[in-house]
C-alpha cells in the first residue's frame, strides 16, 4: 500500500474544513427540509415572505459557506497530494520504472477519501446533535409553527457518501496527472525547478530579494495565506454585524467556523513554508546568514499577501450582508439598516495584526530550532 | 591560527564520538582529516567550523574560544571566517548557478561573483538549475558559492566522494590550483588515503582520538596520487 495511516492523518486539517462544511450544510439543509413540510401552515402573508427569505437564506448559507469550505478542503487535498508525489517522487519513480502504469500506482491514493469520509461522518453527527438546540432557538422565535428534528437519509446520502467518494476519486485522478511526468524527473526529484525555469530571471537583484521572491512563487501556499487572512476579516466583520441582523446563534456558528478556517490554512501553508525550506535555511545558517534574515526571505514575503486578503475578506462581507439585505430580506419589515461597522474593521484589523505577528513568531522561532545537523543527514 | 584543545562529544549520552582532541592548523595550511567511517572525523570537521558546539574542550580561532560562542556569534564567525563544500553539494534546487553562488558572494559584498563562475567553468552554465548539471558540475557550483564568500579557512567534508575519478580529479585539482593562489587554509575530510597525499598536513583521527599527526614532504598533483 502506497498510501499509510499516518499520511490519512496528516490530512486533518482538510477533515476539520469538511465536518464544518457538512456541519453547516446539514443544519440549514435539515432545517429547509422540515420547513418546507410545515409550508401549508403559515397563513399570513408576513409569514410567508418570512418562509421565503428563511428558505432562502438557508439555501444561500449552504451554498456559500458549504461550497467555500468544500472548494478550499479540495484545494488542501490537492496541494497534499501534490506535495506527496513531489517528496515521494523516488519511491513512485521507481515504481514506473518497473513498469506500472500511472492510474495503476494512482488507484492507490484512494485512501485519502477517507479523510474526507471522517470530515463527512463527524460534521453530520456534530449537526444532529445541535439540530435540538438549533430548532428550539427557531421556535422560540415563534415566527413559524413548532418544527421538530427529522431525519433524511437522502441528505445523508449527499453530505457523507457522495463527498467522500467525489474526494476519493479527485485524489485518484490528480494523482494520476501528477505520475505523468517522465521517470527520470520522479527518480531525480527534477520537478521544482522545471516550473521555475520558464520564469524570467533579472540577475542584478541580492540572493535574500531573489529567494523572498522563489518562496512566493508557491501560488497554492499564497492562495492560502491570503485566504486565511480572508477567512479571518470577512468572518469575524461579518458575525458581528449578524449580531444585529440574524441570532447570536448563527453569529457564533459564523464566527467559530471562520476562525477554524483561518488558523488551519494558515497553519497548514506556513508549516508548508518551512518545511519546504528546511535545507535552504539549514544552508544558509551554515554560511553564516542571521536567524533574522532567514525569516525575513522565508516568512515576511507572504506578508503582503495576508493583508490583501484581508482587504479582500472586509469587502467581500460588507457586498455579501448588502445583497442579502437587498435580495433575501427586502420585503421584511422592521430589518435594521445595514451599514459598513468602521469601528468593527479596525477591532478586527488589530486583532489580525497581532494574531498574524504572533504566528509568524512562533513560526520563527521554529526556524530557530532548526538543526542543520539533522538536516544535512537526512 | 586554530588550535583545538581537548575536544569531546558525545550524542544522547552514549560513547563519546570524540575523545579529547588536541591539535593545532597554521595559516595557509593544507590539512586533510584521514578516517574510516565512523572514526568522528566529520565531526571534528563540524566543531572545527563551528557547526557544532563540543561538550568540552576549546576551539581557539586566532584570540577567541568558538565553542564558547553563542548561536548568533557562531553565525557571524562563520559568515567573516568559513566557506564550506560538502560531498552532497546541497546547492538551492529552485535557484540557478548564479543565485547559489551568489549566496555566498552577498555575505562578503562580493560582487566579482561572476569572475568565479567563469574561473570554474561554469560561464556558461550560469542560467542552469542545479538538477540540470552533471555532479562534477554541482560541485563546481558549489566550490563557487564557497569561495565568492572570500574565506579565511575552507572546510570540505568528502568533496569527492559522489564523484567519479576523473571529476574527482578534476575538482581536486582546482582546489589545489586556488589554495596555492589565494593562500586560505583548506580542512578537508575524507577516508581516501591517497587524496591525503596532496596535503601539507595530515591528521590521522581512529575511535575518535588522532592517531597521527605527520607532514608531507612533498605534495602530490590530483594527477599524481593513486584512486
Amino acid at each position: 500500500m502506497i498510501i499509510g495511516i499516518k499520511d490519512i492523518v496528516k490530512l486533518a486539517g482538510m477533515a476539520i474544513v469538511v465536518c464544518c462544511a457538512v456541519f453547516v450544510c446539514t443544519l440549514f439543509l435539515n432545517y429547509n427540509i422540515d420547513l418546507a413540510a410545515m409550508e401549508g401552515e403559515i397563513l399570513t402573508e408576513a409569514g410567508i415572505i418570512l418562509y421565503h427569505a428563511q428558505v432562502s437564506m438557508g439555501k444561500v448559507t449552504a451554498a456559500v459557506t458549504g461550497g467555500c469550505l468544500v472548494v478550499t478542503s479540495a484545494i488542501m487535498l490537492l496541494f497534499y497530494i501534490k506535495n506527496y508525489i513531489d517528496t515521494h517522487g523516488r519511491e513512485l519513480g521507481i515504481l514506473k520504472a518497473l513498469g506500472y502504469s500511472d492510474m495503476k500506482i494512482a488507484k492507490h491514493f484512494w485512501p485519502f477519501g477517507l479523510s474526507a469520509l471522517t470530515g463527512c461522518v463527524a460534521g453530520f453527527a456534530l449537526a444532529f446533535s445541535y439540530l435540538p438546540f438549533f430548532y428550539k432557538t427557531q421556535n422560540a422565535e415563534g415566527l413559524f409553527p413548532d418544527i421538530g428534528v427529522n431525519f433524511h437519509p437522502l441528505l445523508a446520502v449527499f453530505l457523507i457518501a457522495v463527498p467522500a467518494i467525489l474526494f476519493a476519486v479527485l485524489s485518484v485522478f490528480y494523482a494520476c496527472l501528477k505520475l505523468k511526468a517522465p521517470v527520470l524527473d520522479l527518480l531525480r526529484e527534477r520537478r521544482e525547478y522545471k516550473n521555475k525555469i520558464r520564469k524570467k530571471e533579472t540577475g542584478e537583484r541580492p540572493f535574500l530579494q531573489d529567494l523572498k521572491r522563489v518562496t512566493r512563487e508557491r501560488k497554492t501556499l499564497v492562495f492560502f495565506v491570503a485566504f486565511s487572512a480572508f477567512c479571518f476579516s470577512a468572518m469575524v466583520q461579518m458575525s458581528v454585524s449578524m449580531n444585529e441582523l440574524a441570532s447570536g446563534t448563527f453569529a457564533v456558528m459564523v464566527i467559530t467556523i471562520g476562525l477554524i478556517l483561518a488558523y488551519i490554512t494558515l497553519f497548514l501553508s506556513l508549516s508548508s513554508v518551512v518545511k519546504g525550506n528546511t535545507k535552504t535555511i539549514a544552508m544558509m545558517r551554515v554560511f553564516g546568514y542571521g536567524h533574522s534574515a532567514c525569516c525575513r526571505a522565508i516568512l515576511g514575503g507572504y506578508r503582503p499577501f495576508a493583508y490583501m486578503g484581508f482587504a479582500v475578506g472586509t469587502v467581500y462581507q460588507y457586498a455579501l450582508l448588502k445583497s442579502v439585505m437587498m435580495f433575501i430580506f427586502a420585503d421584511i419589515e422592521n430589518m435594521p439598516a445595514y451599514t459598513f461597522d468602521v469601528k468593527v474593521f479596525f477591532v478586527t484589523l488589530v486583532l489580525f495584526l497581532i494574531t498574524y505577528e504572533m504566528v509568524m513568531y512562533g513560526y520563527s522561532a521554529r526556524i530557530k530550532k532548526l538543526s542543520v545537523k539533522s538536516v544535512m543527514l537526512e | 591560527m586554530i588550535e583545538v584543545s581537548d575536544i569531546v562529544k558525545s550524542y544522547g549520552g552514549r560513547n563519546p564520538v570524540l575523545r579529547g582532541i588536541s591539535l593545532s592548523i597554521n595559516e595557509g595550511d593544507f590539512v586533510v582529516i584521514l578516517g574510516a567511517s565512523g572514526s568522528g572525523k566529520s565531526t571534528f570537521l563540524n566543531i572545527l567550523s563551528g557547526l557544532e558546539r563540543p561538550d568540552s574542550g576549546s576551539v581557539r580561532y586566532h584570540a577567541s574560544d568558538i565553542a564558547k560562542l553563542s548561536d548568533d556569534e557562531l553565525t557571524r564567525f562563520r559568515k567573516e571566517n568559513v566557506g564550506f563544500i560538502f560531498q552532497q553539494y546541497y546547492l538551492l534546487p529552485n535557484m540557478n548557478v548564479e543565485k547559489n553562488v551568489r549566496m555566498g558572494a552577498d555575505l562578503a559584498g562580493n560582487m566579482e561573483f561572476r569572475e568565479i563562475i567563469k574561473a570554474v567553468g561554469l560561464e556558461d552554465k550560469i542560467k542552469k538549475y542545479p538538477g540540470e548539471l552533471s555532479g562534477g558540475e554541482q560541485q563546481r557550483v558549489s566550490i563557487a558559492r564557497a569561495l565568492a564568500k572570500k574565506p579565511n579557512v575552507l572546510f570540505l567534508d568528502e568533496p569527492t566522494g559522489a564523484l567519479d575519478e576523473q571529476t574527482g580529479r578534476q575538482i581536486l585539482a582546482y582546489i589545489c590550483e586556488l589554495h596555492r593562489k589565494i593562500g586560505f587554509t583548506i580542512v578537508m575530510v575524507t577516508h581516501n588515503q591517497n587524496i591525503a597525499e596532496m596535503a601539507n598536513t595530515v591528521i590521522k583521527i581512529n575511535s575518535g582520538k588522532v592517531a597521527a599527526v605527520y607532514a608531507n614532504e612533498t605534495q602530490k598533483t590530483a594527477y599524481e596520487i593513486g584512486w
